[in-house]
């Protein structure tokens, strides 16, 4: 039977960075799952959270959990990525000056996303806003 | 290293989390930056930062971190005490810089990760 779970979250509102990728990790918990996964999966969510708080205007995250993987879905509205190539670079950043002093923005976000996802999907409409799907296998 | 130890050497306050004093950790990192702190793969770490608000304690929420001292005499906030009493962390505070911090408790022999 699958968890369907959906999160809204505010650009801009960084004391609430977080918030969904921390409700997601109680319920992975709660699950069983074994914790290492857990760990890779919550770090991406958070680090695409983040994202979302620091680059867009509003974005809805909608995360299902079936038997053999978690899949999650983040959509924003916003300025998106012109170059999705050069975003998944390290150290390739455009985050403003409070993003950076929050301990963010230093181009780590996406290429750690990577590392800890069994699949990653990046779409984005400059102008528009941003589809990052994401899928770990347990 | 005891946290109790970690206390001791930094001259630090323990915010919240004073029950865990006992517990031991292997491992310390010295960072301002949460990237680099969510590409850890470590247990039983200290994060010494010193960088003080909500995001350090997501941060080593996500990262299964429970202890954070800061440093440089940055105070945490009570949101952040919150946050961290909901995930079972210990907080610590000292007055010292994050270089003397590290440099103290390398030297009595706490591990670095890389």
């Amino acid at each position: 039977m699958a968890v369907e779970l959906t999160y809204q979250v505010k650009g801009g509102d960084f004391s609430h960075a977080g918030d969904a990728s921390s409700q997601v990790k109680k319920v992975l918990k709660q699950l069983d799952i074994d914790p290492k996964k857990i760990k890779s999966i919550v770090i991406a969510l958070y680090e695409a959270e983040v994202n979302v708080v620091a680059h867009a205007l509003e974005g809805v995250i909608r995360v299902t959990v079936d038997e053999e993987k978690i899949t999650m879905l983040l959509t924003d509205r916003g300025a998106g990525i012109p170059d999705i190539e050069l975003a998944m670079r390290e150290g390739y950043s455009t985050a403003s000056k409070e993003v950076r002093e929050m301990g963010f923005g230093a181009g780590m976000g996406l290429p750690n996303i990577k590392r800890n996802t069994d699949l990653l999907e990046i779409t984005s409409e400059p102008g528009q806003g941003t589809t990052v799907k994401m899928v770990n296998f347990f | 290293m005891k946290i109790s130890e970690v206390v001791r050497l930094t001259g630090a306050t323990v915010v919240c989390g004073e029950e865990k004093t006992g517990h031991e950790v292997e491992k310390g990192f010295s960072s301002d930056l949460m990237s680099d702190v969510l590409t850890l793969d470590t247990e039983n770490l200290l994060l010494i930062t010193g960088l003080s608000n909500v995001q350090a304690i997501r941060t080593a929420e996500m990262a299964d971190i429970q202890y954070i001292l800061f440093t440089r005499n940055k105070k945490v906030t009570d949101e952040m005490v919150e946050l961290a009493k909901e995930n079972n962390m210990v907080l610590l505070e000292t007055s010292f810089s994050l270089f003397k911090t590290s440099g103290i408790l390398y030297h009595a022999g706490l591990k670095p990760v890389y």
